[in-house]
């Protein structure tokens, strides 16, 4: 660790434009030692490009980047030796083994754990010898963090870690980062899974169209919809339902209708929903759907964006 | 999870990154069965086919044919087979003029006017052309012609004036181009498409000591890929190393060096290996034709002959040949060392420089 209680990285007014398209547009964010931060947001929010400036990949149109109390463009070798890097798709030599893999990673470090115990870290032991053509993705992905895990990084920055991954990988994958974290080391992911960032993160920075548009603890963020409970309907066609109405319904906070979906953010839910039948009866329309769930980081981007993490 | 495995001991500097890296390089590639056929196997193969495809054979006799309906056919065939550079036929007239005509023989005799015998042949072939003088001179003997001069004839045949050693230096050449450009425009061009030269930058890794490691890789190979087709040559054909081992083994290095570079050069921007493997033919292709893998070079107007032998290929060949077949030293083949160096001078700073990594 660098000076106790100074930033594991601080960005400030950071910007980067792609010919006519703004990435990233002004952004502040810091990670505190010890602490795995999320940036949360939708594909094309400038996560990537913001993570590979943090990174050292990509350069900056302007603001100021510290990374472990270094900077890139004076600092270099130095932070390659301090980071552990997982990029979104990187395709490891196929022709190669798992072991052969990481060893030539760890050659590049001047000091990490041998690779046998890295591979055994990220439980791929039985793999160990076996091509990497041959792993299914979550393997792959679990390589990839062996991979950035090598040189017993200070920092970590995983990009989309469980991308295109099944449950059970996933939840794999997340123990192997909580262990990581539990080692008192930093990480910085992206994801645009919000039961992801809910799970693995202590600090999120929900981002859209380049900008933090909300930061806290999940729970902190959650609580800032002042909802307990989030209801979910539909009515048949024909049926005169407006957001008006529904507002003035008794421990409803707000009502938007979405696809044809109208949800609801409601603090009493043993008061609203006796209420929102009385009204829906009197005014004759049909419910097709009801639901209600506990409030997530999803709705806190949607009641923040009107649209919704992921498209499917 | 134990304790001990969330938390593993850490060591120091592992083993050397040069060293890995080219490991990594020799271990991708022996793992890629068709690329060891094409680099060892089919140069050797090649150079089998063509060794005996052009091996020169000792009597090799020139058919022609004698049409039957020409006054005492059978007594001229007779006359002509005593002479045993001639393969005689006696054939009907159209099966005759037919044999000529697609060349399967190089002449045939005719009734000429005034009972005169007629050589039919194409002025153009070579071959019909010594048929005629052949023919000739065997029916004028035996019609009773003295020479007034007493001539004998002694056969030559020495190893390094045959096709098939004109033919291994060339191939030897391609070889060391083709593998240098090939082993090494895919492999980079790859791994940038996997997006694993951007994951290795991330790392501390030298980006010179990546680039170090396909030439060191190559140079490793050379050993067998030049050693393997010599070997051959050498042992199955008789093909002559006249110069010193040591010359030819600089050639060889410096050729290598250079063409890794050149390699290294076009693969510095491409992003697909659709793209790399145009511009890899666009730069092999013409050499291929004009360098003198397979005839000699001089074939071509004397107003490209310096481009050519400017080509990298062109010089390696050149200086393979003067080592091998005529056993120049080292400063008869200054001019090719030279123009190979060049290449190589130019060609690595600025794969450097270009070279895009993400």
């Amino acid at each position: 660790m660098s000076e106790p209680g100074a930033a594991a990285l601080s960005v400030r007014g950071l910007r980067k434009a792609y010919k006519d398209v703004v990435a990233v547009d002004g952004l502040d964010l810091e990670v505190r030692p010890g602490e795995c931060f999320g940036l949360l947001g939708p594909n094309g929010a400038g996560k990537t490009t913001t993570v590979e400036i943090c990174e050292g990949l990509t350069s900056a149109d302007s603001g100021d980047v510290v990374v472990l109390g270094r900077r890139w463009g004076r600092d270099d070798r130095e932070l390659r030796q301090l980071l552990g890097i997982s990029l979104q798709e990187t395709q490891f030599s196929e022709k190669l083994t798992v072991l052969e893999t990481v060893r030539l990673f760890r050659s590049f470090y001047a000091r990490g754990p041998e690779p046998e115990a890295v591979i055994r870290m990220v439980q791929l032991d039985e793999k160990s010898s076996g091509r990497v053509g041959q792993l299914s993705g979550g393997q792959k992905q679990r390589l990839a963090l062996a991979c950035a895990l090598v040189g017993a990084p200070e920092l970590l920055f995983l990009d989309e870690p469980t991308t295109g991954l099944d449950p059970q990988s996933r939840r794999q994958l997340w123990e192997l980062i909580d262990e990581f974290r539990a080692a008192g080391r930093s990480i910085l992911l992206t994801t645009h899974y919000m039961e992801e960032a809910e799970r693995l993160c202590d600090r999120v920075a929900v981002m859209d169209h380049g900008k933090v548009i909300a930061l806290g603890t999940p729970r902190e963020l959650i609580a800032s919809l002042e909802a307990e409970h989030v209801l979910e309907f539909a009515v048949g066609e024909g049926a005169a339902v407006d957001a008006a109405t529904l507002r003035a319904i008794e421990g409803v906070c707000s009502a938007a209708r979405r696809d044809g979906t109208w949800q609801l953010q409601v603090t009493e839910l043993h008061r609203a929903m006796p209420a929102l039948l009385a009204e829906l009866r009197r005014e004759g329309a049909q419910l097709t759907e009801l639901r209600t769930h506990s409030p997530t980081l999803e709705d806190v981007f949607v009641s923040l964006t009107g649209r919704h993490l992921r498209d499917d | 999870m134990t304790d001990v495995a969330g938390h593993p001991p850490l060591t120091g500097r592992h083993r050397h990154p040069l060293a890995q890296l080219t490991l990594v390089r020799y271990l991708e590639f022996v793992r890629e069965p068709e690329a060891v056929f094409w680099v060892f196997i089919f140069p050797v193969l090649l150079a089998a086919g063509l060794g005996i495809a052009f091996r020169s054979r000792p009597s090799e006799r020139t058919a022609i044919a004698i049409p039957r309906s020409i006054p005492h056919a059978e007594h001229v065939a007779e006359a002509l087979r005593r002479d045993d550079r001639l393969a005689v036929r006696v054939l009907d007239d159209s099966v005759a003029t037919q044999a000529l005509r697609i060349g399967d023989v190089a002449l045939m005799l005719a009734t000429g006017s005034g009972n005169k015998i007629e050589y039919r042949y194409d002025d153009r072939r070579p071959e019909s052309r010594t048929a005629r003088l052949i023919v000739d001179d065997a029916l004028q003997r035996a019609a009773g012609r003295s020479d007034p001069i007493p001539v004998s004839d002694r056969h030559v045949s020495e190893p390094g004036s045959r096709y098939i050693d004109f033919v291994v230096p060339g191939l030897l050449g391609m070889n060391l181009m083709g593998s240098g450009i090939w082993g090494i425009g895919f492999a980079i061009v790859d791994a940038r498409r996997k997006r694993l030269l951007k994951r290795l930058i991330a790392t501390p890794m030298s980006r010179s000591q990546y680039l170090a490691s396909f030439v060191l890789s190559r140079l490793t190979w050379l050993v067998l890929e030049v050693g393997l087709l010599l070997g051959f040559a050498v042992l199955v054909f008789g093909v002559p190393v006249r110069g010193s081992l040591l010359e030819l083994t600089v050639i060889c290095l410096l050729s290598a060096l250079s063409f890794a570079s050149i390699g290294l050069l076009l693969a510095s921007r491409a992003r697909t290996v659709e793209g790399v493997s145009g511009l890899m033919n666009l730069v092999m292709l013409p050499m291929w034709i004009l360098s003198g893998v397979f005839f000699s070079s001089s074939r071509f107007p004397d107003v490209i002959q310096p481009l050519i032998r400017a080509l990298p290929l062109t010089a390696v060949i050149n200086a393979l040949r003067a080592t091998m077949l005529q056993g120049a030293p080292f400063q008869g083949v200054a001019l090719e060392l030279a123009i190979i160096t060049v290449w190589l001078v130019v060609s690595f700073p600025l794969a450097l420089r270009m070279f895009r990594w993400k």
